[in-house]
């Protein structure tokens, strides 16, 4: 469709003309200008609601919102277009079967050993071997083989060496789809572990001696301890109502050695629309301050964070300053138990906070445990009272931390947000099904390949600078602070208004420190070659022989080629480098020249992630704007000028 | 008058101190005529804290038995408990305190008693003297002139003696322009854009009152700074609500029928308690831990704080947008031109100057554009957000400035020569100092009381290589550019390093800052060590060649 034009949400003047083409997996918009015709690429899978809006004198209005908090904004001429756009796009974005998700056609040319080698990046057996696993309490067990016990589980569980297959077996049929209480994290010092489940189906008042000898068994595993704590992470209410259900919680006097805990975490249909209403927020025009903070307030969203992170803190604390094992369940045990779970991991173990380490932690906690990626994130067309962004929220525990710690943590945002965009991109097939089960149905490892593979193939981008393995932060149990700090828990504005970037700090640290250490890795090699040739000069000088000449050369190539590294940081160029820095997308790295004649096939091959939106746009936008007012003034201004205009006069 | 006289228990022993975050120590009380000081001879961890009495914003007390407890409330929003034995001690104790911390006279205020214990290489009272700013600007204009009309301060009392206005203008025009302005703040030069060659200007308003009243020198005073066939823009502070009421006061605003080339926009900064309260509100808020998040994002929402930053920055962003996209001239007003209208075009050259973001640019800033222009920062800074008495004259004006600062620092990390840290301290001398700087409310006051042969200059201390190595910002790197942040609530976030100060850990952020130092200095010295061995060897090659030539 020709002549379709891409509004600015901050600023109705600036809209771009443009051509809106559809193809099988992407929304591309191509801006019309020979100079610059920049691209917009929306994954049909990123897409989570299209709206049509009534038609104006200069045409008709769409608006796509996505999972990745990009708002797109465009208005078609014709009336018809518009609708026949609509239509596709409905049908487009809401696929029936896996195969028709883009991870099934997305091809980043590697051959089948490189995707093998991929997907073996992270092997959860070895992650049970690093924490001593197993051992004289705990093993393996192939209860679950052919997924005969609990068709949401893995093959593989560990359990307590005393729980029989009868045990489990009897546990499991007392426990809502059949989850069972199975070992997630195991601490070597202590022996004190943190166990998952569902919910009991005990009604008003079932028993289950199977069950009971469960968490008999989990608690002999811990030798040193005499009980365990049972954390039910609903509100106690909504566990008190599932007792009518036949479900509930465990009852403290059947259980012997027990503490019953509850801790209120809402369900999904409250995240949901506690989302829903601090998107509305984000998406305001211009805003004042305080409707901001009153419709943050009253999505509810930062509390919300704030009952996740208080769960593991209450586990990570129990586990490691007491010495206790936990077992954590929720109603299924798939979505607040994982997060808990895994945000309790995160601060006990010091290895989930590289970059390595946590994506075994979501490879553990989230896919093998079967959390319901496909109706949680609405991949393939289903019931959208299923949606819920649980994971999202995960991610941004993982933000918060790395606020409070800022050393502790080998990865940065950039990591999670995009971690975040391939939860529901369906590009790689990590986070496709509900299930493992599911999962090797479709053969996924043989047909797609793995997103951790190919983040860590760019792990230089995803590094956090502040990150040192020797640091205080780096070892052993955070802890954060359990008092009702409140003021510590803040909006994420990188994730939520992702695409604004006028709204974000215009500089970036993270990225400076990076190119600082950059170039301090090349001066590290410059000291020893200099002081090699140094060596080399003094004993030729001694000898007095000729070889010089030769040094001579080659000395000059090397100062030559280190002042162009030393150029690359002079100050104009870092600016222009900050400038366009969201548009540094990891598979970008080495091809940052190029980036401006983006052929379908390398942003293909790139990550759609960053080819996919305006960032391409600042990159472009530069350039321009240097060769337009000849010198004097630089990309920044610009940038800053046009959406802040809007701003500053709306008021 | 002698400070023993209000000292009745100049010392006590076996006194516990409590601070968040810290463990409680037992040590020893001393009251001095201007301190506060609290010492522990613990061996294993022996430590002093020196408190200014003009730092004690309140004081309360409070018994149990015979335990007297004393909770002190400083004006860097710290609060600190002390628990003193003894009912006597204790109340001689506090009386004393709220005695020597609400000291009538300023020349009994510490800065006139301070002797310095450090070398003064640069004395900061002749620093930023307004004939080195003029011939700074004499260089690229001869647009302007200095005018000594104030030299007595006859004319304006709250102007400096020298002032930067139109060559065009004689003094006998501007007699005539400070009768037509509240204050006698005429128009005068506040800020020259090298760029384009724009102005802004500041004054305070104009006294029309309700039946219009013009005056035909400060048409032309205003018209002369602007370009043939141009249009200049005037920023009032106020509503145009207020600015209408104002009217009635004998104050008011430019008619468009007197200023035809000029724009008049309306914003809408708050002044004097509306500031005064939403302070209290906001570390009210800050200092409650008890409460859920709902009820911390609501009292923050409910003490304003925020919404006064953007106000302030927005209008602040619209004057530099006025001048350096629009290419147009700018005056800039409220009522007195003491508060707000400093708070506006301070920011706005910060904004676009790229020398105010460095130390001594921003210090020369504060100078010009609060010291010099009048802001009364003795009676805007006697109390901060825990006085319970209701003075009028109080506002936390220069803290909002101060904040709004760090709002674009924020936003630009790598564009200021200073860190947070040095806001902060400058927050903390406005409210309390051993220096001189801040005492008084205009240069008249500040030449009355001889502060510069009496005390001592902040900037004296600060600008030592051992002080300003605390306030570099390590990321700092020159950027020549105008820097527009953000207005929008997103990019807005509260002042932790002010308001959190004394009720967050910030050992993890104190080590994250440290690391970014190391980093940073660390890259430094391989420069370094890789420069010098490339001239070794340089050095060492040209040897070899003048031997091989031999």
């Amino acid at each position: 469709v020709e002549n379709v034009r891409l509004l600015d949400r901050l600023s109705s003047r600036k809209a771009a003309l443009g051509t809106l083409y559809l193809t099988a997996t992407h929304v591309i918009f191509v801006e019309n200008g020979s100079e610059t015709r920049k691209e917009t690429w929306v994954l049909h899978s990123q897409i989570s609601s299209i709206e049509k809006q009534a038609t104006t004198a200069t045409g008709c209005p769409l608006l796509i919102r996505c999972k990745n908090f990009q708002v797109i904004q465009l208005v078609i001429p014709q009336e018809r277009d518009c609708h026949d756009v609509y239509i596709s796009l409905i049908r487009l974005t809401r696929p029936v079967k896996y195969e028709e998700l883009y991870c099934f056609s997305f091809n980043p040319k590697l051959d089948k050993e490189e995707r093998e080698q991929g997907w073996k990046l992270v092997d959860l057996k070895e992650e049970y071997n690093r924490m001593g696993i197993p051992n004289n309490h705990w093993q393996i067990s192939d209860v679950n083989r052919d997924y005969g016990v609990c068709d949401s589980y893995p093959t593989e569980v560990y359990v307590p060496k005393s729980a029989t297959a009868h045990i489990i077996v009897g546990s499991s049929k007392f426990r809502s789809r059949r989850r069972f209480p199975a070992l997630s994290y195991y601490c070597k010092d202590n022996n004190a572990s943190i166990c998952r489940s569902s919910q009991p189906l005990s009604g008003f008042s079932a028993r289950c001696l199977e069950d009971e000898q469960m968490l008999q068994a989990i608690r002999k595993a811990n030798p040193e301890s005499d009980f365990i704590y049972v954390v039910d992470t609903r509100p106690k209410l909504n566990a008190m109502a599932n007792r009518a259900a036949g479900k509930g919680y465990e009852n403290e006097d059947n259980y012997s050695n027990i503490k019953f805990q509850f801790i209120g975490i809402e369900n999904i249909h409250v995240m949901r629309n506690s989302l829903q209403k601090m998107l509305e927020v984000c998406e305001l025009k211009s805003p004042s301050m305080s409707d901001f903070l009153w419709g943050l307030e009253n999505s509810g969203w930062l509390k919300h964070i704030k009952a996740i992170m208080d769960a593991g803190i209450f586990i990570a604390k129990a586990v490691a300053e007491e010495g206790v094992s936990v077992l954590v369940h929720c109603s299924d045990g798939w979505d607040r138990t994982a997060q808990v779970c895994s945000v309790a991991s995160l601060l006990l173990d010091p290895y989930y906070r590289t970059m390595k380490g946590f994506m075994v932690l979501i490879e553990k906690d989230w896919v093998s445990f079967g959390h319901k990626f496909n109706h949680r994130y609405g991949n393939l067309d289903g019931d959208p009272k299923e949606i819920s962004p649980v994971m999202d929220q995960f991610i941004e525990c993982v933000w918060q931390l790395m606020q409070q710690f800022p050393c502790a943590f080998e990865f940065n945002e950039r990591f999670l947000i995009h971690i975040q965009h391939h939860i529901y991109s369906c590009q790689f097939g990590n986070f496709l099904c509900n299930s493992q089960k599911e999962r090797r149905e479709l053969k996924i490892q043989e047909r797609t390949y793995s997103l951790w593979a190919h983040l860590w193939k760019n792990r230089a981008d995803y590094l956090n600078p502040l990150y040192r393995s020797a640091h205080s932060q780096t070892q052993g149990t955070l802890s954060p602070q359990m008092a009702p700090c409140n003021f510590l828990y803040k909006f994420w504005s990188g994730m939520y208004n992702r695409f604004e970037k006028g709204l974000h700090p215009r500089q970036s640290v993270t990225d400076y420190l990076m190119a600082v250490k950059e170039e301090t890795q090349q001066l590290e090699e410059e000291l020893e070659v200099l002081g090699e040739r140094l060596a080399n000069l003094q004993k030729s000088q001694l000898n007095d022989n000729k070889v010089k000449s030769k040094q001579q050369d080659r000395s000059r190539q090397l100062g030559l080629s280190m002042s162009n590294n030393s150029l690359a940081n002079t100050p104009q160029e870092y600016s222009s480098d900050l400038k366009s820095f969201p548009s540094r997308s990891p598979s970008q790295g080495d091809e940052e020249d190029s980036a401006l004649i983006l052929t379908q096939d390398n942003l293909k091959s790139s990550d759609p992630d960053l080819s996919a939106n305006s960032d391409q746009e600042s990159g472009v936008e530069d350039l321009s704007c240097r060769s337009s007012s000849a010198g004097g003034c630089l990309p920044s201004e610009d940038s800053g000028k046009d959406s802040d205009e809007a701003v500053f006069l709306a008021v | 008058m002698e400070f023993a006289e209000l000292i009745k228990t100049p010392r006590a022993d076996n006194v516990v101190l409590h601070r968040p975050f810290y463990l409680a120590v037992e040590g020893t009380l001393c009251l001095t005529g201007h301190h506060l000081i609290f010492s522990s001879r613990r061996q294993d961890n022996a430590e002093e804290l020196w408190l200014l009495h003009s730092n004690i914003d309140s004081i309360e007390k409070r018994f149990m038995g015979s335990l007297g407890t004393v909770i002190i409330k400083c004006k860097d929003l710290r609060i600190i408990q002390l628990d003193i034995p003894g009912m006597e001690e204790c109340l001689n104790i506090a009386s004393s305190i709220e005695a020597l911390s609400t000291l009538d006279s300023v020349t009994l205020m510490y800065p006139f008693f301070y002797r310095p214990m450090f070398e003064i290489v640069e004395d900061g009272w002749r620093c930023f003297l307004p004939d080195q700013e003029f011939e700074l600007l004499s260089s690229v204009t001869d647009e302007w002139r200095l005018s000594y009309i104030n030299k007595e301060f006859s004319v304006c009392p709250s102007y400096p003696p020298v002032v930067v206005v139109p060559k065009c203008i004689d003094d006998e025009a501007l007699r005539k322009v400070a009768m037509f302005r509240h204050g006698s703040r005429f128009p005068v030069l506040s800020y020259y854009h090298k760029k384009n060659g724009m102005v802004m200007m500041r004054s305070s308003q104009p006294l029309t009152g309700t039946n219009g009243r013009r005056c035909k020198e400060d048409e032309k005073l205003i018209n002369a700074t602007l370009r043939p066939g141009k249009r200049g823009y005037i920023i009032d502070t106020r509503s145009l609500n207020v600015a209408q009421q104002a009217r009635a006061k004998g104050g008011g605003f430019e008619q468009e029928a007197h200023y035809p080339q000029w724009r008049r926009i309306h914003k809408c900064i708050e002044r004097f308690n509306i500031l005064q309260e939403s302070l209290i509100k906001l570390v009210e808020a800050c200092n409650d831990q008890s409460h859920n998040m709902d009820r911390w994002l609501s009292k923050l929402e409910a003490s304003n704080w925020l919404t006064h930053i953007k106000e302030i920055l927005t209008a602040a962003c619209l004057a530099a947008q006025c001048i350096d996209r629009e290419g147009a001239s700018v005056l800039v007003h409220g009522t007195e031109g003491t508060d707000s209208t400093l708070q506006v075009t301070s920011l706005a050259q910060i904004i676009l100057d790229p020398r105010c973001r460095t130390i001594c640019g921003f210090e020369s800033l504060v100078v010009r554009e609060w010291l010099q222009a009048g802001h009364p920062f003795q009676q805007r800074c006697a109390q901060s957000a825990y006085s319970n008495s209701k003075q009028k004259w109080e506002a936390p004006v220069f803290l909002l400035f101060l904040d709004c600062v760090w709002q674009i620092l924020r936003q630009f990390p790598c564009s200021f020569e200073f860190n947070e840290q040095f806001l902060i301290m400058l927050f903390e001398h406005a409210y309390a100092s051993q220096f001189g700087t801040f005492l008084g409310n205009n240069e008249n006051e500040r030449s009355k009381l001889k502060l510069p042969t009496k005390t001592m200059s902040l900037w004296s201390w600060v600008n030592r290589s051992e002080e300003l190595s605390k306030f570099q910002n390590p990321l700092f790197e020159a950027n020549s550019l105008v820097i527009w942040p953000s207005v929008a609530p997103q990019s807005l976030q509260l002042w932790e390093g002010v308001f959190l100060r004394w009720n967050r850990p910030s050992k993890f952020l104190d080590e994250a800052h440290e690391e970014m130092i190391n980093i940073i200095k660390y890259n430094k010295e391989l420069q370094a060590k890789v420069n010098a061995l490339r001239r070794q060897l340089a050095e060492m090659e040209t040897d070899d060649r003048v031997q091989e030539n031999l």
